[in-house]
């Protein structure tokens, strides 16, 4: 019996929104390209540090292990506001993905092109923009995807359902324990109401020991080695598949290359290989090569962040529920207007990014350091969105129409 | 005429009203021959040539930094907890006290014009050291800071006693002299009171065009915008004020609401704006200065100052002269002086909406409102508050035999 582990990666920048102010408002439409270099929100700078930092070196390590190692796979998710960002500002960094994935040993999987939850307030909107990302990657990468990851891995029997009837083959959410119960992320499985649909769930403690602890020194099991990590998933028991779920840039971003994560990268494929049986599998085929062992059942939207698993990171309080809620308010109006620039402009505000920055429940704790924003605290994330709310406004009532 | 002026700050220094209150009155004070010798904590540059304008630096003590505790950080004062520079609040007190004892030790003075608790202490020492007669004018007292509260006992113990043992007192509005007597027992007849004025200017409106375009555009498209100017703290009643824009808003929608200025209770009003559900009709600006600040009040329909407690409150005049009608709060000086405006106790967010909504669907109230204070407001000057101060000096020089 084969164990494999899936490791899939999350790539997405969101297009920051700049320091824009009520004097701005009305008067220019550019809200997204901060001009002062080296600030947080400036997105060319930021985009261009990341690149530096992790997508190049891990592209490049990634394609050395799969030339490495046959049986080395991986499936990766990949925003479209990030790729318009690496055609706009670091074109050769996107050459690095499409070479990746000229491999043939990386699957796409489907997502909202804007990264957004639209999901929870227009099916419509949130359909479209499935299906822009969709053309996006088939005019890039020439696939088409068959598994679908939701913003923030957010989910429920919702989504499965209209993932299901959209014809995907898979879809992917959080191993929360409160949903699991005794039952152990490491299998496959499938949603509650769904006739075809397999749900692969992130094992977060796995996940996270790389993703969230590598570099704590803190930590008890820190440093942690590649051989260490192969050897508590050899020793874990009954599993089928390993399901390493995490943002892309956990390699040299979140972790720095200095904490070693580089290292751990290149090492794990080959520590992993060693004990025979093992291998790597694409979301894909490890939906095509195991059967689901149960259903699931998931009533209440979970999520892939927080200690609370749940979207008050984004929608939990009233600053994120007004600013959500007057953008999709303007949906009717925005695309009866045919101004594809004033829509583009508007879907990138969806962007969820822009309502965890207003997230003030680490602020209060005075826990900022869980608090990752290019913004000073969550109230000036708050007004700029506002304002450029105001401008996108009054772009709607200059074409004659009422919001 | 020789004056020694105790103050805290000058524009364009200056945190608040007291600074621009102090330069205006010594403007006019200048005009009518009076020599004013102004001490300030701090060392910066002012431009002012009717006046000598010094830093209160003690020997041995090098250059200090402008805006050290504020006049209205008073909830902060301690006398251990350092603030900026490693200095605690009543440390700056005595490293003013020590420069002034020093500079009265040195040059001759007629009398001592002390503004507001933080220099208090250094003219009772004057008047210790020197005998020369000290007049405190009261721009504001512990609980108008703390918004009808108690307030900071230390800073209520140094008005208390320096109000009690100064020759004479000077109240910036009836309300305050109110305040005077029944928070610390000061005889009536210690107290003058000087309304504060305004240079009035005479502005022309609309030349130039709006900082606020979005507002411009959405007042053509009949919105209304309601403006309020002043720090976001809790004596500025604000939160009164968001309350009363729900409703305004439930009955006006094109009603939009613009908060600017930055306080300790920014982050508290942008919640409960959003709790409120009103978060899309309530634009916070943060800190302005200059022409943002100017045209905040060029574009407002309706100015308004909902104090919980204002000794004066120029504010409103301010927005006046920009051509703004007002509705200020009953619990403020400036509604003793200014008779064309909408009042209304701060704690009365029913009859609030009432007139904040009838401004804003009556466009004939709004200009009636605005043409007759702007009439008032051209009439204003600082000469009658200039004349009462100088027979207040006089009386205290003749006491003396001077």
């Amino acid at each position: 019996m084969s164990k494999a582990i899936v490791l899939y990666l999350h790539v997405h920048q969101p297009f920051r929104i700049r320091h824009y102010s009520i004097f701005d408002t009305g008067v220019r439409h550019d809200y997204f390209n901060e001009q002062t270099p080296e600030l947080l929100t400036n997105n060319e700078f930021i985009i261009k540090k990341v690149a530096e930092k992790s997508y190049i070196p891990t592209n490049k390590r990634l394609i050395k292990l799969m030339k490495k190692h046959p049986e080395f796979k991986l499936s990766l998710s990949i925003t479209g506001t990030v790729l318009e960002q690496l055609e706009q500002w670091a074109p050769e960094t996107l050459e690095s993905f499409k070479k990746l994935v000229a491999t043939g040993r990386v699957e796409i999987l489907a997502e909202t092109y804007h990264h957004t939850l639209a999901f929870f307030y227009s099916r419509k909107e949130f359909e479209a923009q499935v299906g822009i990302h969709q053309r996006k990657i088939e005019e890039l990468f020439g696939q088409t995807p068959n598994v679908f990851r939701h913003t923030e891995l957010a989910y429920n029997n919702d989504l499965a359902y209209w993932a299901d009837q959209a014809g995907y083959k898979g879809i992917l959410a959080e191993g929360w324990d409160p949903v699991l119960g005794w039952r152990s992320p490491n299998f496959v499985y499938q949603p509650t109401y769904t006739e075809n649909i397999r749900l692969l769930l992130k094992n977060y403690r796995i996940s996270d020991d790389i993703a969230f602890r590598f570099g704590d020194r803190e930590w008890s099991e820190w440093p942690l080695t590649a051989d260490k990590f192969t050897h508590w998933l050899n020793s874990s028991g009954d599993a089928t598949n390993f399901n390493l779920f995490m943002d892309y840039e956990t390699f040299g971003e979140h972790q720095w290359e200095d904490k070693g994560i580089f290292e751990f990268l290149d090492s794990l494929p080959g520590e992993w290989l060693k004990t025979k049986g093992n291998t790597f599998m694409t979301v894909s085929e490890v939906i095509d090569n195991f059967e689901p062992v149960d259903r699931v059942d998931v009533p209440n939207t979970i999520t892939w962040a927080d200690t609370e698993r749940d979207l008050s990171a984004w929608l939990g309080n009233r600053l994120q529920q007004e600013a959500i809620g007057g953008i999709y308010e303007m949906e009717d109006q925005i695309l009866a207007s045919n101004d594809l620039q004033l829509i583009d402009d508007w879907r990138r505000l969806q962007t969820s990014d822009h309502f965890y920055y207003m997230c003030t429940k680490w602020f209060n704790d005075g826990d900022i350091h869980a608090y990752f924003s290019p913004y000073d605290n969550p109230y000036e994330a708050f007004i700029a969105y506002m304002n450029v709310y105001h401008d996108i406004r009054s772009r709607i009532i200059e074409k004659g129409m009422e919001v | 005429m020789k004056v020694l002026m105790l103050g805290w700050e000058l524009p364009p220094h200056n945190s608040g009203g007291l600074g621009v209150a102090c330069y205006q009155l010594c403007h006019e004070l200048s005009k009518h021959g009076v020599d004013i010798e102004f001490v300030l904590p701090y060392e910066a540059e002012h431009n002012i040539n009717f006046m000598n304008v010094r830093p209160a630096i003690p020997q041995g003590i090098g250059r200090l930094r402008a805006q050290l505790l504020g006049v209205y950080d008073s909830y902060v004062y301690d006398k251990s907890r350092p603030l900026m520079d490693g200095l605690s609040g009543e440390a700056q007190q005595v490293i003013y006290e020590k420069a002034v004892v020093e500079l009265v030790t040195s040059e001759a003075f007629d009398i001592v014009h002390a503004h507001d608790w933080l220099t208090f202490r250094a003219a009772l020492r004057v008047k210790e050291v020197s005998g020369l007669p000290i007049v405190l004018h009261v721009h504001s007292i512990e609980r108008d800071r703390s918004g009808g509260n108690f307030g900071n006992p230390l800073v209520r113990e140094i008005e208390e006693t320096s109000l009690m043992l100064s020759d004479h007192v000077i109240a910036v509005s009836q309300f305050t002299k109110d305040a005077i007597i029944r928070e610390y027992g000061i005889p009536a007849n210690k107290i003058e009171v000087v309304h504060n004025s305004i240079e009035s200017k005479n502005i022309s409106i609309g030349d130039e065009q709006n900082s606020y375009a979005y507002l411009t555009a959405m007042r053509a498209r009949g919105y209304r915008v309601v403006v309020s100017v002043s720090r976001l703290t809790i004596q500025k009643g604000l939160s009164n004020l968001l309350r009363a824009a729900k409703e305004v808003i439930e009955r006006v929608p094109k009603t939009i609401f613009l908060i600017v200025g930055s306080g300790d209770q920014y982050f508290e009003l942008i919640e409960l704006a959003a709790q409120l559900g009103i978060a899309k009709n309530v634009i916070f600006t943060g800190f302005l200065r200059g022409k943002q600040w100017r045209d905040s009040f060029r574009t407002s329909d309706l100015f308004i100052m909902p104090s919980v407690s204002e000794p004066f409150g120029i504010v409103p005049l301010e927005a006046v002269g920009y051509g703004s009608p007002v509705l200020i709060s009953k619990q403020s000086g400036i509604a003793e002086v200014l008779n064309n405006s909408l009042k209304v106790d701060f704690w009365d967010i029913k009859k609030m909406v009432d007139q904040i909504a009838g401004v804003v669907q009556n466009d004939a109230l709004r200009d009636e409102l605005r043409d007759n204070a702007y009439s008032e407001y051209q009439k204003l000057t600082w000469r009658p508050a200039a004349k009462k101060v100088m027979s207040i000096y006089e009386d205290h020089l003749v006491g003396q035999g001077v």
